[in-house]
């Protein structure tokens, strides 16, 4: 064993410092917001709470649950992940499937990948597309929601590079015992390739759950907002119509600042219970991804 | 790598073979084509006086360049245009910067259970949507807020973070790096990691500190993926980031914190100004679009980079 100089020590005493002072900053804010959801009305507006709830009390939780609104934008979100991760998906694997294949053995391929790298390149903008939207008589429709999304380029490459790392020779037996190219993907790809399927699933969830301008831009109604979107502008612009500020009852043992902070934990609730999951995965899948140069 | 007599001919059996494949692809393409490119060639309402009543590619009236004299003599069009190369230049450099540093001390961390717990907390408000974010800061820097009563029980003056043109562009800059220094670490912490330790064994033969190790070994280890995430992050010069200006601004704070994508929001969704905010939306993709393509091109030809 190395005997570690003065210096060394005192580096890393600093080090271990920083790195304490970056995990506070990451950690605080949250659990500052979370203690804010759990105290009373008098004691948050007191400026009473730091790290830990002040007079608990589960009030506003109760306030947002008993709201028909947020129910409702839930409903949505939940519509509009059940569809749409699924559907993206599939549509990944059936384009990445074809594009993995060398020029030699699907002709047009670099037909398609000049199509689907140009739109990394250049894009026709906010105001087209919401005219787009509207042509198409689409506006509070879910599928607005889901399918000007459902292909990201940067999942099919990573896709891609996944499918390209299976060996040639299980394609080739497949194909000599009759298998075409449907049943190869879906039976020897797929399964093959299940770990990083997962992980583009969960990277697909996470950004439908965050997704919130499309709910905002391609709604006339607030009724059809995905939470995330209701979650803009009740927690953000604090929009006190979409609250519901009728009842004086209610007001008076909740504060406006309480039951913000508990939308706010129930918002990112989701995407915290399937973290475990994706970090797993990601650090993988990321390397892999984007940097094979 | 290809050999002459590779190339065969295009028969009709391959064009059997091959049709499966453009099937599959089939609903994919059509979705990009409609969503990606009908909005592009929609960029003709820049050059229109367009009412939306008769539809994207409906009898429009023409009228030339008039929509980006329009805009461009506007003093908002200069503040936003202002406001967002000075935002994007920060997150670019300060993007690039704080990853590398924050990888290099996390890798001096010997105890993998420190290092591992450090990243898995710092990752975390990468996966958070600006609006989570954006409500947490609202709450935690408003001025009654638990930064202020710091700087209170410190003897300092609260500081209106989101709300001073003083201090909006400094406190947006500096909550995307928070956001995203963690995630942004990933790709150098796997950089070091494919160091060869023999190469530091050597330094230390030759008498190196941890220092020199670090600057003669790690680094250059780790100079190619900076120069590729150097030229990649070149493509943003125009964006300064809609989602957190959208979340975190004011009217109080458009002086400073306005952007092009919060202009145009304004102009084209709100103000229904079509034409005009189509112009100024078309401008900021043909400059992002050229810079993005030299950065690919750089990216390919320095690194070796290919997306496909």
């Amino acid at each position: 064993m190395q005997k570690k100089s003065v210096s060394r020590i005192v580096f890393e005493i600093i080090n271990y410092c920083i790195m304490f002072l970056l995990t506070a900053v990451c950690l605080l804010p949250v659990i500052h917001v979370l203690a804010l959801s759990f105290s009373s009305n008098t004691a948050a507006a007191a400026g009473l709470v730091k790290l830990l709830p002040v007079e608990f009390t589960t009030y506003s939780y109760q306030y947002v649950a008993g709201r028909k609104e947020f129910w409702n934008a839930v409903l949505r979100s939940l519509q509009r992940v059940g569809i749409g991760v699924p559907l993206s998906m599939l549509l990944t694997i059936l384009i990445a499937y074809p594009l993995s294949k060398e020029a030699d053995r699907f002709r047009f391929r670099t037909v398609y990948v000049w199509i689907f790298f140009f739109t990394m390149l250049f894009s026709g903008g906010l105001i087209p597309g919401y005219i787009l939207i509207q042509n198409l008589k689409m506006m509070d429709s879910i599928w607005a929601l889901i399918l000007p999304i459902a292909v990201s380029v940067y999942n099919v490459v990573l896709m891609l590079n996944f499918f390209r790392g299976i060996p040639r020779e299980l394609e080739e037996a497949a194909q000599i015992d009759g298998a075409g190219h449907l049943q190869t993907c879906f039976r020897i790809y797929v399964p093959c390739a299940l770990p990083s399927i997962a992980t583009i699933s969960l990277f697909t969830f996470v950004g439908h759950w965050n997704s919130w301008f499309d709910g905002l831009l391609f709604s006339n109604f607030s009724q059809n907002y995905p939470l995330a979107s209701y979650l803009q502008t009740v927690v953000v612009k604090r929009d006190m119509a979409l609250i519901g500020a009728g009842d004086l009852q209610a007001l008076q043992n909740i504060s406006d600042r309480t039951v913000r902070c508990a939308q706010i934990f129930m918002g990112m609730l989701p995407v915290l219970v399937v973290y475990p999951f994706l970090q797993k995965y990601f650090v993988k899948g990321i390397v892999v991804g984007s940097v094979k140069g | 790598m290809k050999k002459k007599g590779y190339k065969r001919k295009y028969t009709a059996a391959m064009f059997r073979r091959e049709l499966p494949l453009h099937f599959m692809i089939l609903p994919g393409l059509a979705l990009v084509l409609l969503f990606s490119y009908v909005p592009m060639g929609g960029l003709v309402m820049a050059f229109q006086d367009f009412i939306p009543s008769k539809g994207l590619f409906g009898d429009q009236k023409w009228c030339g360049l008039e929509n980006f004299r329009f805009v461009f003599s506007l003093p908002g069009f200069n503040r936003a245009l202002q406001n967002t190369i000075i935002i994007a230049f920060w997150k670019i450099v300060l993007g690039l910067l704080v990853p590398i540093v924050f990888a290099l001390l996390l890798n001096e961390i010997r105890s993998v259970r420190v290092s591992k717990f450090v990243q898995t907390i710092c990752y975390l408000p990468y996966f958070m949507s600006w609006v989570i974010l954006g409500g947490i800061l609202v709450d935690v820097l408003s001025t009654g807020g638990i930064v202020n009563q710091a700087l209170n029980s410190l003897g300092l003056d609260s500081i209106f973070f989101l709300g001073d043109n003083r201090y909006f562009r400094t406190t947006a800059i500096w909550s995307d790096i928070w956001k995203n220094f963690g995630y942004g670490a990933i790709v150098y912490l796997a950089a070091i990691l494919g160091i060869d330790t023999e190469l530091y064994e050597a330094a230390r033969i030759d008498g190196a500190g941890r220092w020199q190790q670090t600057w003669h070994v790690t680094l250059p280890g780790m100079r190619m993926i900076i120069v590729l995430m150097l030229v990649m992050s070149l493509g943003n010069v125009l964006n300064a980031g809609f989602d957190q200006i959208f979340n975190l601004y004011s009217p109080a704070v458009y002086e400073s914190g306005d952007i092009i994508d919060t202009f145009v929001y304004r102009m084209g969704v709100i103000d229904a100004q079509y034409g005009p905010a189509t112009a100024v939306g078309m401008f900021k993709s043909v400059v992002s679009t050229i810079f993005i393509s030299v950065s690919y091109l750089l990216a390919y030809k320095f690194a070796d980079y290919r997306i496909f």
